[in-house]
């Protein structure tokens, strides 16, 4: 039986990555519509009732407005493509220092695909990151950092619950602004704004010091019994660690670079900023209450998603014809290419009911 | 157990009288002591010492002692105190570091590191201990503020501090919510043994609970002695020590049990209560309401109330939090569009003004009046009120005189004290001359001396001769009734469930009568009243 609960937040974050990597791996319009549906029955059933769920929304709009915007340009940006056209705009050439690029121009049916596919590539790696945005509790993201990053964690966790807070003050603010009059004349919109943002401020300076207090007078940042030789070792190893991760990756990327700065300098990075953690780690003298545990539920979610990731990228590999069907002929499909674009629906039936006031009051009506 | 030797504190810039001079305190394992003093007294620095959070948050230079057990803790910062001192702060709300209450009960113990188990444990015992255990899941911003004051407790509490230490823990709180705050804090003191150290400016509502009383006057210097003998000098004292002194009574009672004992011969001495001045019933009112209904989204926020306000009449509004006090207020001024029913305010409908037409017939002070002040010194704020009212420059300036002289014009807004604030709040609406004046919780952080002088001058506000105002005041503080109103409506869940002469609505509800009116019964409301018949 499925009681409700929050999923672990980080096997929703993998189960998005795995769909993110799915729909940059193809521009088969088909496989990416089965994506994106796949996300949002997933989101529907699976999201809770808290205020981050209903960003999703936001998402999916962000999306539409990319893939728009990817046509338009190339209405604009296009032409010079030989094909089907459709309609002619009256083209703009631009001057020789502009490497022979005109604006507008004959628009073709081509043209339009492949501006589509590309869009809808790109709306759709957006709106995998919105499903894990609307799926997982930021909050209990933030508490699953390792403890050595504990004290970034509750920072931003405070970072968060900042803003609501602000545009509390905010309102209350203006309301109070409107009881007095304003500044009149030529710019009085501009010296108006002063009214506004130097009470907020004082306010939210005050909350800032007053939470910082309250947080040091509940313990917050007790170092118990560390001295501060070992905390600075522990710090530059992380940091120096990073660092080497950072260079790594740089050079795995850039293919012009040394190659002993590449793969080698990567893992010595990851080893030595594991090592910091894991020293940090074992000197951290906090504990978490109710910490999130990895269940079966998570496994099968974080793998759904991971598979599909897998499979977008075997189709890629081996059937490139399925992948990226090209504009001239009509997109394909292959049992392997669907198999993976609607394996990540698993978490439908396999992660738990989501937690809403609704089933927290029926508990408690017994 | 906690012992406080030779504290003194002062600020180094400007070079400034110490704040505290040679401050000893020793508190005992299971002792309440309340600490009191005029506003800003430094009541705050002397808890914030004791916590560990002066003088790192504040500035400043401390020196002497505090020792935990015997052994000097004074350079420990407030984080190594946590295990054993436990601080609640004077706005839980701004205090709180997670988002609902069963985490924020744990916060704490995280930081100590206890067990997984034993977290679980104190969160289910605490829940229980303070009776919140069916708002565990719940959105802390959702909160009451009695409500958010008892999660506030409880997240120190869960450490197993065995010092408590609380600054104002009722000042936001309606009566009702306060006492229930108090009953849980005796509760820990008789049933946990935990000592508790609390800063209070309405002693009437602690001094019954307190083991002992800590005085502490104006140039640092602390009196600490039994509450009876403290208080028989004390220049800050509740109404019925103010009445004990009148009388004679001694020893002085704390608790309207102990005086009521001692009141029959007063009140053969006293005679008939006296009849209060009532202002002219007649007059044609300034505002109307009628009907009216206020929705936030789908709930109402104010449903079928009427209420009528003259001129020359200070009325009181009183009620739980969220009884709909402010929306109401803000119906009157027109930021509310009312759903249902009429509002006239001087003849006109508010939310069909402009903002400036709203400004000249209504005059509002928000609850927190550093919302409305913008500029660097007293005196541009009055030249901006002046300029936007476009009445002739120091208007605004002579309304703050009046209402709070000798203000240096040259000072900061945020120098201020609360109560000079609120003057100069205060002036700033008033200079577009309104005839109705609104104020949302004025006495927060006010002491008696202060609540006195405000009483007064809102009495004379609404009487100004050749210029009477129509007073409405929300308000938690029933002494601050007693003495400044002539009317009380009482609001709960929207509605209104009483409203008429201040002396008869207190005395039809327990809950809301001045401690005077405990005593001696029905029709004596102040100290003052008293003091006048004999």
């Amino acid at each position: 039986m499925r009681l409700p609960r929050d999923l672990h937040p980080v096997a929703w974050w993998a189960w998005a990555v795995g769909l993110a990597v799915a729909s940059s791996c193809t521009t088969n319009p088909l496989l990416l519509v089965g994506l994106l549906g796949t996300m949002t029955l997933v989101v529907l059933t699976c999201r809770s009732d808290q205020p981050w769920a209903r960003s999703f929304r936001l998402y999916v709009w962000l999306g539409a407005i990319t893939l728009v915007v990817r046509i338009v340009f190339r209405i604009v940006l296009g032409g010079d493509v030989p094909g089907h056209v459709l309609f002619t705009l009256p083209s703009i050439p631009l001057p020789d220092w502009a490497a022979g690029i005109s604006l507008l121009g004959p628009f073709t049916r081509e043209e339009l695909l492949a501006a589509t596919y590309e869009g809808l590539r790109l709306a759709t790696l957006l709106i995998a990151v919105g499903a894990a945005n609307a799926l997982a509790n930021p909050k209990r993201l933030m508490k699953s950092l390792p403890p050595a990053l504990y004290e970034i964690g509750t920072a931003m966790t405070v970072a968060i619950s900042v803003v609501p807070q602000l545009a509390d003050s905010a309102r209350r603010v203006r309301a109070a602004q409107q009881l007095r009059g304003g500044p009149e004349g030529r710019f009085r919109r501009i010296r108006g704004v002063r009214r506004l943002l130097v009470p907020i401020l004082e306010d939210s300076f005050d909350r800032s010091l007053a939470l910082a207090a309250g947080m040091d007078a509940r313990g917050y940042g007790r170092t118990g019994d560390l001295t501060p030789g070992q905390r600075r070792a522990t710090g530059a190893l992380i940091l120096a660690g990073l660092l080497g991760v950072c260079v790594g990756v740089y050079a795995f990327l850039d293919s012009s670079a040394p190659r002993v700065l590449a793969v080698p300098m990567l893992v010595l990075g990851m080893v030595v900023a594991l090592g910091g953690f894991a020293l940090a780690g074992r000197r951290v003298g906090r504990t978490r209450y109710r910490p999130d545990r990895w269940r079966l539920p998570e496994v099968l979610v974080a793998a759904s998603g991971i598979a599909a990731g897998a499979g977008m990228w075997a189709v890629q590999r081996w059937e490139p014809q399925v992948a990226h069907p090209g504009v001239l002929t009509t997109p394909g499909l292959s049992l392997l290419a669907v198999a993976a674009a609607l394996v990540a629906v698993l978490p439908v039936w396999v992660a738990p009911l989501p937690l809403t006031v609704a089933r927290r009051e029926a508990v408690l009506a017994g | 157990m906690i012992e406080l030797r030779a504290l003194t504190f002062r600020y180094d810039d400007p070079p400034a009288p110490a704040v505290l001079d040679a401050v000893d305190l020793t508190i005992d394992n299971g002792e309440l002591v309340v600490l009191a003093g005029p506003t800003g007294a430094g009541k705050s620095t002397l808890l914030g010492a004791v916590a560990g959070l002066v003088p790192s948050y504040t500035g400043g230079t401390l020196s002497g002692d505090v020792l935990l057990d015997g052994v000097s803790i004074v350079d420990l910062p407030a984080r190594e105190r946590a295990h054993a001192i436990g601080y609640v702060g004077q706005n839980p709300a701004a205090w709180f570091v997670t988002d609902t209450v069963e985490e924020e009960l744990a916060f704490g113990m995280e930081q100590l590191g206890l067990p997984a188990p034993t977290m679980r444990r104190r969160v289910e015992e605490t829940l229980d201990l303070l009776g919140i255990a069916d708002l565990r899941h719940r959105d802390l911003r959702t909160l009451s503020g009695g409500q958010q004051q008892r999660v506030a407790i409880g997240s120190v509490l869960t450490a197993h501090p065995r010092l408590l230490v609380l600054d104002e823990p009722t000042s936001a709180l309606d009566p009702t919510a306060a006492e229930d705050v108090l009953a849980t804090l005796t509760r820990l003191v008789h049933d946990l043994g935990v000592s508790v150290l609390v800063a209070e400016h309405r002693l009437e509502r602690v001094v019954p609970f307190a083991d002992r009383l800590c005085l502490l006057h104006g140039g640092g210097k602390l009196e600490v002695g039994d509450p009876a003998e403290v208080l028989r000098e004390a220049p800050i004292a509740p109404p019925i020590v103010e009445l004990g002194r009148l009388a004679g009574w001694d020893p002085l009672p704390l608790t309207v049990r102990d005086a009521r004992r001692k009141a029959p011969a007063l009140r053969e001495r006293l005679g008939e209560p006296p009849e209060r001045a009532r202002p002219n019933d007649t007059a044609a009112p300034l505002v109307d309401v009628r009907r009216l209904v206020v929705a936030h989204g789908r709930t109402a926020a104010v449903r079928d109330v009427d209420l009528t306000l003259r001129p020359g009449t200070v009325t009181a509004l009183m009620g739980r939090n969220g009884a709909g006090k402010s929306t109401l207020m803000w119906t009157l001024q027109g930021r509310h569009q009312p759903a249902g029913g009429s509002v006239q305010v001087a003849g006109s409908d508010p939310a069909g003004l402009k903002p400036e037409q709203r400004r000249t017939t209504t005059g509002l002070v928000p609850q927190s009046p550093a919302d409305l002040l913008y500029l660097e010194t007293v005196a541009d704020e009055c030249a901006a009120a002046d300029r936007s009212a476009r009445q002739p420059s120091g208007t605004c300036a002579g309304l703050l005189e009046r209402l709070a002289p000798g203000i240096d014009p040259g000072q900061h807004p945020r120098d201020l004290s609360e109560g000079q604030r609120l003057a100069l709040a205060v002036s700033i609406v008033l200079t577009a001359r309104p005839p109705v004046l609104l104020l949302d919780e004025p006495t927060r952080g006010l002491d008696y001396p202060a609540k006195h002088a405000l009483a007064a001058l809102l009495r004379d506000l609404a009487r100004e001769p050749g210029h009477e105002r129509a007073v409405l005041v929300a308000t938690h503080d029933v002494e601050f009734v007693a003495q400044a109103a002539d009317d009380l409506v009482v609001l709960a869940e929207g509605e209104v469930v009483s409203a008429g002469p201040v002396a008869r609505g207190v005395a039809e509800s327990p809950s809301f009568a001045p401690q005077v009116t405990k005593v001696l019964g029905p029709g004596w409301l102040s100290v003052d009243d008293v003091a006048a018949a004999l």
